[in-house]
């Protein structure tokens, strides 16, 4: 299929998967800052568990996925950047993000 | 009634891309549509005026303009529905089509995306075969018959901000004749087709804004016929039956 049927779907998908991630994370954040916990007393429950390796590791690689390609949509319709030096940057973008993500991931959990 | 009042104050736009409007005062009549008011111009005012138009009656697509800022069908659009009631009328050539002189704009581009979004028939029969049969109730032909009475006026192409903003985006009519043809039980090239609508430039460019099916004076709705590709390259690329 034509590169951007995979993108809209790739697009799509990781939306799904970012959708209820987000919420959970937000949750998350505004219960941690009213319940008063440290940087510290988040950090000692959160060292060593699978559970949020795997969560924090699948929003990465959602978010990898999905923040290029709308980046893409913007480049080449803001600024009238098509061929293939946008896919090449965008690439390199994402491969930013997914590095960047598990190694904050990687430091939160020590898994 | 004053003179007035009996009078309708149109400003047209004259020249090429870098033209100016020209001022004119044209009587107003009772039921007079906008291409009424355009013919009177020329006849009576300015012979130099170009404009197109062909039936009058709404079938052949050619007397596209731009209306008080909106792409309209002028010989079926009465000058009461398109200034709301005011006397002033504003009429420009269809946005996002170069413009040859004054309200008559080069249609080129418009037929050349059809063509790129493989608009036409790839008959798989000849002459000596028996008629194609077709049953006019089953959902893929009653897709077909919903989207198939475009009549390629480019009111649809001028209404729509991705067209205008992206030169490659094959645009609303294009993309609802593909629907037609990949929902045609006759079309011999679905695949083709499908794979044409979603190369780049293609439906998946569309962001949905629904200009296409709020402007199109034969009230189809292009836009859920795009929505309708980009459904079907999806199941295509799970491997699903186009």
């Amino acid at each position: 299929m034509p590169l951007p049927a995979i993108l809209f779907l790739a697009q799509r998908a990781s939306a799904l998967v970012l959708a209820p991630l987000v919420l959970i994370h937000l949750g998350l954040a505004i219960y941690a800052i009213h319940g008063g916990l440290t940087a510290a007393e988040i950090l000692s429950r959160t060292q060593g568990s699978l559970g949020w390796s795997l969560f924090y590791g699948l929003f990465v690689a959602a978010a990898a996925v999905h923040a290029p390609i709308g980046l893409r949509n913007v480049l080449r319709e803001w600024l009238g950047w098509k061929g293939v030096g946008v896919n090449v940057v965008l690439a390199a973008f994402g491969v930013l993000l997914l590095l960047l993500g598990f190694r904050a991931v990687s430091a939160l959990t020590g898994v | 009634m004053s003179d007035t009042e009996n009078t309708l104050q149109v400003r047209v736009w004259r020249g090429g891309e870098d033209g100016k409007f020209q001022a004119f005062a044209v009587p107003r009549r009772e039921h007079q549509t906008v291409l009424d008011v355009v013919t009177y111009i020329q006849r009576e005012l300015d012979p130099t005026l170009a404009y197109r138009f062909a039936c009058r009656v709404g079938m052949c697509g050619s007397c596209g303009m731009t209306v008080n800022g909106r792409p309209r069908w002028t010989c079926r659009t009465h000058v009461d529905t398109a200034t709301g009631g005011s006397d002033v009328l504003e009429l420009e050539p269809l946005r996002s089509l170069p413009v040859i002189r004054d309200l008559a704009t080069d249609m080129t581009p418009f037929f050349e995306k059809w063509q790129k979004a493989q608009g036409r028939a790839t008959g798989t029969r000849s002459r000596a075969d028996d008629t194609h049969r077709v049953d006019p109730a089953s959902p893929r032909r009653q897709a077909a018959d919903a989207a198939i009475e475009c009549i390629n006026c480019g009111v649809c192409y001028a209404a729509c901000d991705v067209v205008a903003s992206d030169p490659d985006y094959l645009g609303p009519a294009a993309l609802n004749r593909a629907w037609t043809l990949v929902n045609d039980d006759r079309e011999g090239d679905r695949k083709g087709v499908l794979a044409a609508a979603t190369a780049g430039g293609g439906c998946h460019s569309c962001h949905s804004h629904g200009s296409c099916t709020e402007h199109c004076p034969v009230e189809l709705n292009p836009s859920a016929g795009v929505a309708g590709l980009k459904r079907l390259s999806l199941l295509a690329m799970v491997g699903g039956k186009v």
